[in-house]
C-alpha cells in the first residue's frame, strides 16, 4: 500500500517536470469552437516547421473569456487565439500579452473575420433577410446572453450599430428597436454553441443569430438550414497573440511566432477560409467569391470608440443591457 | 390494495428515472454498430482521458485509504481537543459544491495565490496538471473512507486491542491482526466509493484542468467536450467507458454486501 503511494508520487512530480521536454512544445489557448479549425491547422503548420526536433501543439478550448482567466491563473499558454478582443486585452493589462500586441500582427492582428449572421429553417418560410425581420411579431429569435457570451455581444452590438445606420442616429428609435428584438428572444442560453443546440436540436426559434462562419458551417453539414446574411453586419475579429510571459520563460517565442504568421499565409488562410471565416489573403479571397455574400461591416472602434467603451456603455452593470432588460 | 400500487410506482419511477436514460446511453452509443464504437473509444484524445481519469483514481486511492484510517483511528479511539470539530470538517467536502472546491483550489494554489505564487519561482506549478486535478478529486473523495470506517471501529470498541496489549502485542502487531480484520470490508467499501467518485467528478476538475487536449481532460470533461463538438456518437461512446467504469464499481459493492452483510454496503 505505502509503496504504491510513492510510486503515485512519482508519477505526479514526473509528469510536472515532463512538461519541458526536449521537443518542443507549444500550447495554443484558444475559444470554443475552433477545435476543428485548428485540428488542420496544427499538422498543416508542423509539416512545413524546420526547428529541431519534434514540434507538438497542444490544444486547449473553452469560452474564450474562462481561458483568459486561466492564463492568468497560471495555465501555460504560449500563444491564444481568441474570439474577443478584451479577453487579449485583459492578458495585455496583466502584463501577460505585449501592450501592442494588435500592431504586431498584420490587419489588428486578426488573420481572419466574420459577423453575426443569421441561420434560418430550410426554404426561409419567414423571409427573413435583414435586422428589420428580427422585430416582427411572428418572428422568434435565438441568441445568447450577451452578459455572457461573447457571440452574443456582437450580435447585440451589430443590431445597435445597423439601428444607429437605420435610424440616422436617432437613440430613442434604437432603444425602441432592440427593447423589442430583446422581447423577441426566446432562449438566452450561456454560449453560443448552447444557443445553436436550442436551435438544432430543440427546434425553438425561427432564427438564430450567430457567426457567420457557424451558420454557413452548420447549413452546409445538416440539412433543414439556411444562412442568411444581412446587408449591414458588423466585423467580428478574431485576435491573435503571443503570451509573451509563458512563452519567455519556456524559449518558445519564435515558434509561437511562426505559428500565428503561418494563419496570414496562403496555405493558412486556405484552412480557416474552408470553415467559413472572411479571410484577406488576395488570391484566397478571389478563389472564394461565391462563398460570401457582399456585406457592409461596421467597426466596434468606429461605432462605439472601443470594446472597453462598448463593455461599459452597454453590458457593465446599468448599462444600456440591463436598461433594456428591465423594461 | 395499496401495495401493488406503491410497488408499482417505485418500478415505475426507478424506470423513467434511472433505467431508460442508463439504458439510452448504450444503445445511442451502439447505434451505428460495435466497430464505430471502438473506433470513438480508441480515438487518442478519448484514450488519453481514460488513461488520466484511472491514473488519477489510482493516486487518489492510497492517499485516501491512509487518510481515512488516520482520521478514523484518530476520531475512534483518542479524546482530544477539536475532535468534534474535525469530525465536521471531514464532512465539508460532502456539502460544498464541487465547484467552489475548485475556485477555493485556484484561490490557494493558482497563479495569484499564496502557495501558487510561492512556488512560482522554483517552477513549480500546481494548478492546471495533473497534480491540480489529483488535489480537487482529493478534496472531494475524502470523506468516504472516513465514514465507512468510523461506525465500524466505533462498534468494534477498545476491548479486543486493550486484551491484545496486555498479551504483549505491539502497536503494528494490533492493528494488523486485531482491529484491521474488524474494517477490511468497511475499508474496501469506503475506497470503493471514493474511487467511484474521483472518476466521475465533474465540476472541480473542470475549474483547475486548464482542458489542454490529451493532456488534462478527464473523462467526464471530455465528454462535455465531444458532445459540444456535435460528435454525439463519440461522446456517447465515452460515455459507456465511464458508465461501465462505475457499474463495475456497483458490482464490486454488491459483491461484498452479500460476502460480508456487517458492512455498510447494505443491498
Amino acid at each position: 500500500m505505502f509503496r504504491s503511494f510513492a510510486l503515485a508520487a512519482t508519477v505526479t512530480v514526473g509528469s510536472v517536470a515532463g512538461a519541458q521536454a526536449q521537443d518542443t512544445e507549444i500550447l495554443n489557448v484558444s475559444y470554443d469552437i475552433a477545435r476543428e479549425l485548428y485540428a488542420e491547422i496544427n499538422p498543416a503548420f508542423t509539416s512545413q516547421w524546420d526547428g529541431e526536433g519534434d514540434l507538438t501543439i497542444n490544444q486547449s478550448h473553452a469560452g474564450s473569456s474562462k481561458q483568459a482567466r486561466a492564463i492568468l491563473q497560471g495555465l501555460q499558454a504560449d500563444l491564444v487565439t481568441f474570439n474577443q478582443v478584451l479577453d487579449v486585452e485583459i492578458l495585455a493589462d496583466a502584463g501577460f500579452v505585449a501592450e501592442d500586441w494588435q500592431d504586431q500582427f498584420p490587419n489588428n492582428a486578426s488573420p481572419y473575420y466574420s459577423l453575426p449572421a443569421f441561420m434560418v429553417r430550410e426554404g426561409n418560410p419567414q423571409n427573413i433577410d435583414g435586422w428589420d425581420d428580427l422585430v416582427r411579431e411572428d418572428v422568434s429569435v435565438i441568441f445568447p446572453n450577451p452578459k455572457t457570451s461573447g457571440n452574443a455581444r456582437y450580435t447585440y452590438l451589430a443590431a445597435w450599430a445597423w439601428a444607429m445606420d437605420e435610424f440616422d442616429g436617432d437613440e430613442e428609435r434604437v432603444r425602441q428597436y432592440m427593447n423589442a428584438l430583446l422581447d423577441n428572444v426566446e432562449v438566452f442560453d450561456t454560449g453560443g454553441r448552447g444557443a445553436t443546440t436550442t436551435f438544432v436540436e430543440r427546434g425553438i426559434g425561427d432564427v438564430l443569430v450567430t457567426f457567420e462562419a457557424e451558420a454557413l458551417n452548420i447549413s452546409e453539414q445538416t440539412e433543414g438550414y439556411a444562412a442568411v446574411v444581412p446587408d449591414r453586419s458588423l466585423l467580428a475579429e478574431f485576435p491573435v497573440a503571443v503570451v509573451e510571459r509563458v512563452a519567455e520563460s519556456r524559449g518558445t517565442q519564435d515558434v509561437a511566432r511562426d505559428y500565428l504568421n503561418f494563419l496570414y499565409t496562403t496555405e493558412g488562410q486556405e484552412i480557416l477560409v474552408s470553415f467559413n471565416n472572411r479571410v484577406h489573403d488576395e488570391t484566397v479571397v478571389e478563389a472564394n467569391v461565391d462563398r460570401f455574400p457582399e456585406v457592409g461591416l461596421f467597426t466596434v472602434e468606429e461605432q462605439f470608440g472601443s470594446w472597453a467603451e462598448a463593455q461599459e456603455t452597454h453590458f457593465g452593470s446599468g448599462g444600456t443591457l440591463d436598461q433594456l432588460l428591465r423594461n | 390494495m395499496n401495495r401493488p400500487i406503491l410497488i408499482g410506482l417505485a418500478v415505475l419511477l426507478s424506470l423513467i428515472v434511472i433505467i431508460l436514460p442508463v439504458a439510452a446511453i448504450f444503445t445511442r452509443a451502439f447505434a451505428e454498430g460495435v466497430s464505430v464504437w471502438a473506433q470513438a473509444v480508441t480515438e487518442p484524445e478519448t484514450l488519453a482521458a481514460i488513461r488520466l481519469t484511472i491514473l488519477t483514481a489510482l493516486i487518489v486511492l492510497p492517499v485516501n485509504i491512509v487518510f481515512g484510517l488516520c482520521a478514523a483511528w484518530a476520531i475512534a479511539r483518542f479524546r482530544f481537543p477539536g475532535r468534534r470539530a474535525l469530525l465536521v470538517v471531514i464532512e465539508i467536502p460532502f456539502a460544498i459544491s464541487p465547484i467552489v472546491a475548485g475556485l477555493c483550489f485556484l484561490l490557494i494554489y493558482g497563479a495569484y495565490g499564496p502557495v501558487g505564487s510561492a512556488l512560482q519561482p522554483y517552477g513549480i506549478q500546481l494548478m492546471f496538471n495533473l497534480t491540480g486535478i489529483v488535489l480537487v478529486s482529493l478534496f472531494v473523495t475524502c470523506p468516504f473512507v472516513v465514514r465507512e470506517v468510523l461506525p465500524v471501529l466505533s462498534v468494534a470498541g477498545e476491548d479486543e486491542e486493550r486484551a491484545a496489549l496486555t498479551l504483549g502485542a505491539n502497536g503494528w502487531q494490533i492493528f494488523r491482526l486485531v482491529t484491521f480484520p474488524n474494517i477490511t470490508w468497511a475499508l474496501v467499501y469506503g475506497a470503493i466509493l471514493a474511487t467511484a467518485r474521483a472518476i466521475g467528478e465533474f465540476g472541480a476538475v473542470s475549474v483547475v484542468s486548464g482542458a489542454i487536449r490529451g493532456q488534462t481532460m478527464t473523462l467526464p470533461l471530455q465528454i462535455e467536450l465531444l458532445y459540444n463538438d456535435y460528435n454525439t456518437t463519440g461522446a456517447f461512446a465515452a460515455a459507456t467507458v465511464l458508465a461501465l467504469l462505475a457499474l463495475l464499481t456497483l458490482v464490486l459493492r454488491a459483491l461484498i454486501s452479500i460476502t460480508h452483510p456487517a458492512t455498510g454496503a447494505k443491498p
